[in-house]
């Protein structure tokens, strides 16, 4: 082979890697989590501090914790898909992110929720461990408490019935 | 109206590029001589055209016309003038129009500046710059036009990030594509050699000075892009081996090689498809740039708006131009073999080891660089490689060509004698290692890459100064000198001192994060910082809370510093202006952080000692560049044919 | 004179008020250690930030996050699990060196290794290379003339 082709082969290698490249997003981060534990927390309950709450009593059900905020303009967008899944039995538990104007209760109170709790993460040390870095991030968490799934932004329509809904009845067996 | 005459002189310059790039290049290899006419006048009626539409461009934002949509996103009725221009480049559109504005210009210099030369070889030049220009023209009109509507116009703009509100981005985009676009004509004198079979040492000597000019804008475009990012981030940084700063450094390392090698070519005749190689490697970097910025790829603070399906263009265009001039480059490269010798300790070997390591230097820069997205794109998850990646990897390489930089200029072309240069740089060697000692320790701790920083700066200035040496003892004065003598010699000293500027800042800065109230004061390195509050003002298109502090040396001298936080009217957002006491010796820097009580405020100090010297270094690599280029025997030509 | 009192005193006693800026973490060697580990993580919310260097909230919060765990007397090492661990390889600055980043970390050695034996090719063929090829030829060409033998 001419050794002269060598740098027009290198460049239609990195041609190829470019081309493919245009159908990534380089700032979606992959969870850590895949796989395993859902971690531990104990956190007071939005609108009712008296009363906490932690994963471990979801334990033997498949659930999904949805990491949200009052600020978050793009919860707003899921919410309508969120309150038809709870209308379909769906088991969501809302992790109330850094909402430091305390706005939460007021919220769910007026759009109503779709959890059938939600935790105030306050500090968001919780989302920290759970390697949380914006919302809304939803976890599929299943019957042992592993995770399974984490869907980065808002679910849509599409994307319960392409991806999480399947994966729920799966894990549901 | 006016963006409208703008959109069809952008048509109309799209046509004349094709006619630029066509005729000429048909005309070259037919011999038709009325062809290859065509090429001078069309590159300078495209150039007309495309300053047409870029004033109309400029007007539109100067008259704050919020109907065309690039003035909505990217302006706002309060932003100063001055930035009400320079917003015209501060998008994606505007910036390829840009683009496309100084590419037409540079080849409207070749067609004025290169009378001496063969017409076919013009007609080449100017029609490959044709070409590039068909598809930038094109790549705007189809993908990304300046001149879109926005109807109903709004009645106001989303303001200019105010990133860019600063006097940098005045001269930092434009320089930088100066350079990157420059690469374009000795791209072109590359191509056109490949295409006519004949590369000599006077193709070589046409080509250096547009190399020389080029890389001289880019060198003052990255500078100026480092010092903008120190003063307006506001952590006291100037280079963070962002994926958009390595689009600039990479062809700046090939332009640099790039230069050395048309040298070899042009004294000895050899390493012609090195230096044809590296001409295409640089504007194909240039372009590489230009994709990764632009495309979505790559995470960057710099990147315009992303679109993949703009990204498909420009990868597409890519494909064509980089992947055309390489398979041309492996059909026709064998058939322009040099014959010279040269020995195993010459000028030329040592050129020639200079290159290996830029251009692995360069391959490291563009493997740390691309690498996330190679292990993206095969599923093996997300990486990221930063600073201190580049860093382990760029600095040792470094090591072999400053060392070099002063052995080769005293090393003769064909073969010198090795024990020759021993015995000369023997005491260079000794000085240097004292100072590589001393200097560290003065400063007040031992650092062992310091120390090789400013051993290597010592090495490389004692070796200037033997070549001036050398050259005044046969009798001429220094200013008889020829430029390119001068030229070279500036630009190695230059990397003196910005390689102890950099040793030393990185070695011996230091940051302070405090609380202060009014009253309150700090201590850093020797200084004394005391707060005295801040005032409130209104600025054209911000408020601003500047922040006054009173700052004393240890030797009793006192200065002021007012850095701001400015929160911008029109999107909201925060920034910092840092408050700069610029000295030979140090910068003292200090940025405003939040008011976290009232009059409480939390604020930065930055020592860093010997930083203005990588500023003061790029400009005098700039003039050494500048000296080059402007050498005698480019203009004696000249003269001769205005005589003749 | 009263007025002229009251006025010395509490310039006095702003004087005595205002004193040494704390710094922002309380600790300045833990400050330090953190600043020097932050600018080798990266902000995950940033286009491109260090930790160390950005305003974002998280930002904010992972920094609060780390100088808690070096209170608790973590080592760098730690530090660096606790955010490897949630946040994955991406929020490290320098890619750690696995089978994964091999090519990475080899590929500048690699690249210095073949441009050392490039260089070593090119300077034995410009030194053996007779002046000219066409010479070489036109010499043979002439030898075998003058000696009537046939190749």
């Amino acid at each position: 082979m001419n050794k002269r082709l060598i740098p027009l082969i290198v460049f239609l290698v990195l041609a190829v890697f470019f081309a493919i490249g245009l159908t990534k997003n380089p700032r979606e981060v992959p969870s850590p989590f895949i796989d395993k534990p859902a971690p531990a927390f104990r956190l007071p309950e939005v609108g009712n501090p008296g009363k906490t709450f932690g994963p471990e009593e979801m334990r033997g059900q498949v659930w999904m914790l949805n990491v949200w905020a009052p600020w978050c303009v793009s919860c707003r967008q899921e919410h309508g898909v969120l309150m038809q899944l709870q209308a379909q039995g769906v088991k969501l538990v809302g992790l109330n992110w850094k909402d430091k104007e305390r706005e939460a209760a007021a919220l769910l109170a007026r759009l109503g929720s779709p959890y059938l709790s939600t935790v105030d993460d306050l500090d968001g040390r919780v989302g920290i461990d759970y390697g949380v870095t914006g919302t809304p991030e939803t976890f599929v968490i299943d019957k042992g408490g592993i995770i399974r799934f984490k869907q980065t932004g808002p679910i849509s329509e599409e994307v319960w019935k392409e991806k999480l809904e399947p994966m729920l009845k799966e894990l549901a067996r | 109206m006016i963006p409208e005459i703008g959109h069809f002189a952008l048509i109309l310059a799209l046509l004349l590029a094709l006619v630029q790039s066509v005729l000429p290049l048909i005309g070259a290899q037919t011999g038709n001589a009325r062809f290859l006419a065509v090429a001078r006048p069309a590159a300078q009626a495209q150039f007309l055209f495309v300053v047409l539409a870029y004033a109309c461009l400029v007007t539109a934002f100067l008259q704050n016309d919020f109907s065309v949509r690039n003035v909505a996103l990217n302006s706002f009725s309060q932003l100063p003038a001055v930035y009400r221009f320079t917003a015209s480049w501060g998008s994606h559109e505007g910036s390829m129009l840009l683009w496309a504005l100084i590419l037409a210009f540079w080849t409207m210099a070749v067609s004025v500046l290169s009378r001496r030369l063969p017409e076919d070889m013009v007609a080449r030049v100017i029609g490959i710059m044709g070409l590039i220009s068909v598809g930038f023209i094109a790549f705007l009109l189809f993908t990304s036009n300046p001149f879109d509507r926005l109807l109903p116009a709004p009645p106001d703009g989303r303001d200019l990030n105010p990133l860019l509100q600063d006097p940098g981005m005045v001269l930092h985009p434009p320089m930088l594509y100066m350079g990157y676009v420059g690469f374009s004509v000795t791209f072109a004198f590359a191509i056109a050699a490949l295409l006519s079979g004949k590369l000599d040492a006077a193709w070589a000597r046409w080509s250096r000075p547009w190399t020389t000019v080029a890389w001289t804008f880019l060198t003052m475009g990255i500078a100026l892009g480092s010092w903008w990012a120190y003063i307006e981030l506001g952590w006291g940084g100037w280079w963070f081996w962002d994926p958009t700063e390595n689009a600039s450094f990479m062809p700046w390392l090939a332009g640099t090689a790039l230069i050395h090698s048309l040298a070899v070519t042009e004294k000895r005749g050899v390493f012609k498809s090195w230096t044809v190689l590296l001409a295409i490697t640089a504007f194909s970097l240039s372009l590489l740039g230009t994709f990764l910025v632009r495309s979505g790829v790559l995470s960057s603070v710099h990147a315009f708006a992303t679109d993949p399906a703009r990204g498909a263009f420009i990868l597409g265009f890519l494909a064509l131009v980089i992947g055309g001039s390489l398979l041309l480059y492996a059909l026709r490269a064998p058939t322009m073999l040099g014959s010279a010798r040269f020995a195993a300790y010459s000028r030329e070997s040592l050129l020639l080891a200079n290159n290996v390591v830029l251009v692995s230097a360069l391959g490291s820069v563009l493997l740390g660089t691309l690498y996330p997205l190679f292990l993206d794109a095969l599923g093996m998850g997300k990486i990221s490689v930063g600073a201190p990646y580049f860093n382990a990897v760029f600095v040792p390489l470094m090591v072999p060509v400053l060392f070099l930089m002063a052995v080769g200029p005293l090393t003769r072309w064909k073969g010198a004698s090795l024990p020759d240069i021993v015995v000369r740089l023997r005491l260079a060697f000794a000085v240097a290692v004292v100072a590589a000692v001393a200097v560290p320790l003065a400063a007040g701790e031992f650092k062992p890459w310091v120390a090789l920083g400013v051993g290597l700066a010592v090495w490389i200035v004692y070796g200037v100064a033997l070549g001036f040496t050398d050259r005044l003892k046969h009798g001429s004065n220094l200013l008889a000198l020829p430029r390119g003598f001068w030229g070279m010699q500036l630009a190695h000293l230059s990397m003196a001192f910005g390689i102890v500027g950099i040793a030393l800042v990185s070695g011996y800065e230091s940051q302070r994060n405090v609380k202060m109230a009014v009253g309150d004061t700090a201590q850093l390195a020797g200084y004394t910082f005391t707060f005295k509050g801040t005032e409130a003002y209104e600025g054209p298109n911000f408020h601003a809370a500047r922040g006054h502090l009173v700052v004393k040396s240890a030797s009793g001298s006192e200065f002021t510093l007012r850095p701001e936080k400015r929160l911008y009217n029109a999107g909201g957002m925060p920034m910092t202006e840092a408050g700069i006491n610029y000295g030979v010796l140090r910068d003292i820097y200090v940025a405003m952080g939040e008011e976290i009580e009232p009059q409480v405020w939390t604020i930065s100090l930055f020592y860093k000692p010997f930083i203005d010297w990588l500023w003061f270094a790029a400009a005098l690599m700039a003039l050494g560049g500048a000296l080059a280029a402007s050498d005698r025997r480019y203009r004696i030509a000249l003269k001769d044919k205005a005589t003749a | 004179m009263k007025r002229l009192f009251m006025i010395g005193v509490t310039l006095l006693a702003t004087q005595v008020l205002a004193g040494e800026a704390q710094p922002v973490g309380e600790d300045p060697q833990i400050e330090q250690r953190l600043n020097g580990l932050a600018e080798d993580l990266r902000c995950l919310v940033c286009q491109n930030e260090s930790l160390a260097g950005s305003h974002a909230d998280l930002a904010e919060d992972l920094r609060r996050e780390i100088r808690d765990q070096m209170k608790q007397g973590k080592d760098d090492k730690q530090v660096v699990e606790y955010l490897v661990a949630r946040y994955g390889d991406f929020v490290l600055y320098k890619p750690p060196f696995k089978p994964l980043t091999l090519v990475l970390w080899l590929g500048p050695l690699v690249f210095l290794l073949v441009g050392g034996i490039t260089w070593w090719t090119v300077l034995k063929r410009r030194r053996a290379q007779p002046e000219g090829m066409a010479n070489t030829q036109a010499r043979a060409e002439a030898a075998r003339i003058l000696e009537g033998k046939s190749e």
